[in-house]
């Protein structure tokens, strides 16, 4: 794009030295934690003294950190099985039926995004100590599942707009039933949308640390509960390397995530 | 028309029940707990939080920081946007993926980096020293300046988003058109440019002073023990006195909050347009 306002050259050369700065503030301290994880000291430096993967041998030999790295997996992969469904079918009875309810239904169904965490920590705390519930997969895995419908219902609807339903009008009208009218006709047509959705639901579940902190514990605790008690006791570079490993996995999912839903970033 | 309620009905029941059962349900009950006090309704748990000072102390330290973090994020945020614009479709690809690499890392991640950078002998004393900026390391973390900073870059991707989907919304031949009639570049972009893209700077600011408010990690982590936001004095009451009541209490108050400024947010720009990024 040409020059909005043909302002002089060199505002315009202060204008991009800021941007550039304000890029690497964003990016640099994202990414710098993956260097300073391959240091062999305790001390983590940039560069590193001295290169090795001691912080890595650490974290794979370790019981705990295994245990608290499986049960994050578990309960991200069933968030994204039960999520995904659950929010395409939401996104698109919301996107079939517009009106003012749907609106009030939506609003309901964002609600996870505008809670402050801890506060929806606290109230399922409550409700869990009640049924017994603390400490379990299956309510990690539910919790989570809540939190995470925004993202898929947002991305589905961004994949649905500007679709047209008569094409599956169209298909009902030669006999397929409406269930099957969906799954051939439309689903194809938004799978990247659904594919993001489902990929922001494990990532949002594997990286969900406040909920977690609170509904989780012992075997039982996820891999962000154990790095928030083991950096607020002290600072153990071991989790320079998770941190690392967690750091790639989001950006490919991310990653993916664009290229599925292709111009569509978020 | 039946049968057509019917499936409506049915495919929203799923989400429906998993944010009725524990979001809202949760929520109501809160509600409840905070007016009761040993079995009988009670105000005890908003007449403590009315005359504890270290309530009050920690509602006006969250707004400071919230304050700081949302005018930070302008600061840093408008340029950008406003540099973003001009760069070519390739290039502003480019950006924009920079702006979301934080935006999906993991906040733990991000917050525990910012740990190892602000700490005495970290990259940024070292740096700062190395420049002749300091004689000596100084306290960058476990208190407010640290909490501000961190805070700032994780939140700053929520800013940028809506803003910059918003700028690209002006018609840029209404900017032609005030060149055309004599306007200076400077006036031309306080006078038309700018109060346009005033919504989408609105609905930034908000998203981001909205969730500051109801941080809990990384002013729990970068804070130290004197940086008490009220997320913390949320956990506090829940974890170290079981005062469920009290929690309830200082829960439904910054819920009030936050439910407020999404009204107000919302009159400026429609919320799917803020959630919804860059479409």
């Amino acid at each position: 794009m040409d020059a909005p306002l043909g302002s002089s050259r060199l505002s315009n050369i202060a204008l991009g030295l800021f941007g550039a700065a304000v890029v690497v503030f964003l990016v640099l301290p994202t990414i710098i934690v993956v260097p300073m994880s391959f240091s062999n000291l305790r001390y983590l430096s940039f560069p590193p003294a001295a290169w090795s993967l001691r912080w890595y041998l650490e974290y794979f030999n370790s019981t705990e950190w295994m245990l608290a790295t499986v049960v994050s997996l578990q309960v991200a992969i069933c968030t994204c099985v039960i999520a995904t469904p659950v929010g395409v079918a939401a996104a698109y009875a919301l996107f079939v039926n517009p009106g003012k309810a749907t609106r009030v239904v939506y609003t309901a169904l964002m609600m996870p995004l505008m809670v402050p965490h801890i506060i929806a920590a606290i109230g399922i705390f409550f409700v869990y100590a009640r049924f017994g519930m603390n400490n379990s997969v299956i309510g990690i895995v539910l919790a989570h599942t809540m939190l995470a419908i925004p993202f898929v219902l947002i991305t589905t609807l961004s994949g649905l707009q500007g679709y047209d339903m008569m094409q599956e009008r169209a298909a009902q009208s030669l006999g397929v039933n409406r269930v099957s009218a969906f799954l051939k006709v439309t689903a194809p047509q938004i799978k990247g949308s659904i594919i993001a959705g489902a990929l922001f639901a494990f990532i949002s579940s594997l990286d969900e640390v406040v909920v977690s902190l609170f509904i989780s514990g012992g075997p039982t605790s996820t891999l962000p509960k154990r790095m928030f008690v083991a950096l607020r006791d002290e600072v153990d570079p071991t989790i320079a390397s998770i941190s690392s490993l967690l750091i790639i996995t989001s950006l490919g999912i991310g990653l993916a995530a664009v290229v599925a839903s292709r111009k569509k970033y978020a | 028309m039946r049968r057509h309620l019917n499936a409506r009905f049915l495919l929203l029941t799923p989400a429906f029940l998993f944010v009725g059962g524990l979001l809202l349900l949760p929520l109501a009950w809160m509600l409840v707990l905070s007016f009761v006090d040993a079995g009988r309704f009670s105000l005890v748990h908003y007449a403590r939080m009315l005359s504890d000072p270290s309530y009050a102390k920690s509602f006006w330290l969250t707004f400071q920081i919230a304050g700081t973090v949302t005018l930070a994020a302008i600061l840093l945020g408008y340029p950008l946007c406003y540099w973003m614009l001009r760069l070519s479709v390739v290039w502003q690809r480019i950006v924009m993926i920079c702006v979301l690499i934080p935006f999906w890392t993991s906040l733990l991640v991000r917050t525990y980096a910012w740990l190892v950078l602000l700490q005495r002998r970290g990259l940024v004393n070292t740096t700062l020293q190395d420049l002749g900026v300091l004689n000596e390391p100084v306290q960058l973390m476990y208190n407010v300046t640290g909490t501000t900073i961190g805070m700032t870059h994780i939140l700053l991707p929520f800013l940028v988003l809506p803003l910059f989907a918003a700028m690209q919304r002006i018609d840029k031949d209404v900017l032609r058109a005030a060149a055309a009639l004599g306007a200076s570049p400077i006036f031309a972009f306080w006078r038309v440019f700018f109060p346009l893209s005033l919504p989408g700077l609105g609905a930034g600011a908000m998203l981001v002073f909205v969730l500051s408010i109801g941080y809990y990690v990384t002013p729990q982590l970068l804070g130290g023990g004197t940086t008490v936001m009220i997320g913390q004095i949320i956990q506090r009451n829940v974890e170290l006195f079981s005062a469920w009541g009290a929690a309830s209490a200082v829960s439904v108050v910054l819920f009030a909050i936050v439910l407020l400024l999404f009204y107000g947010m919302n009159r400026l720009v429609s919320l799917d347009r803020v959630f919804g990024g860059s479409n």
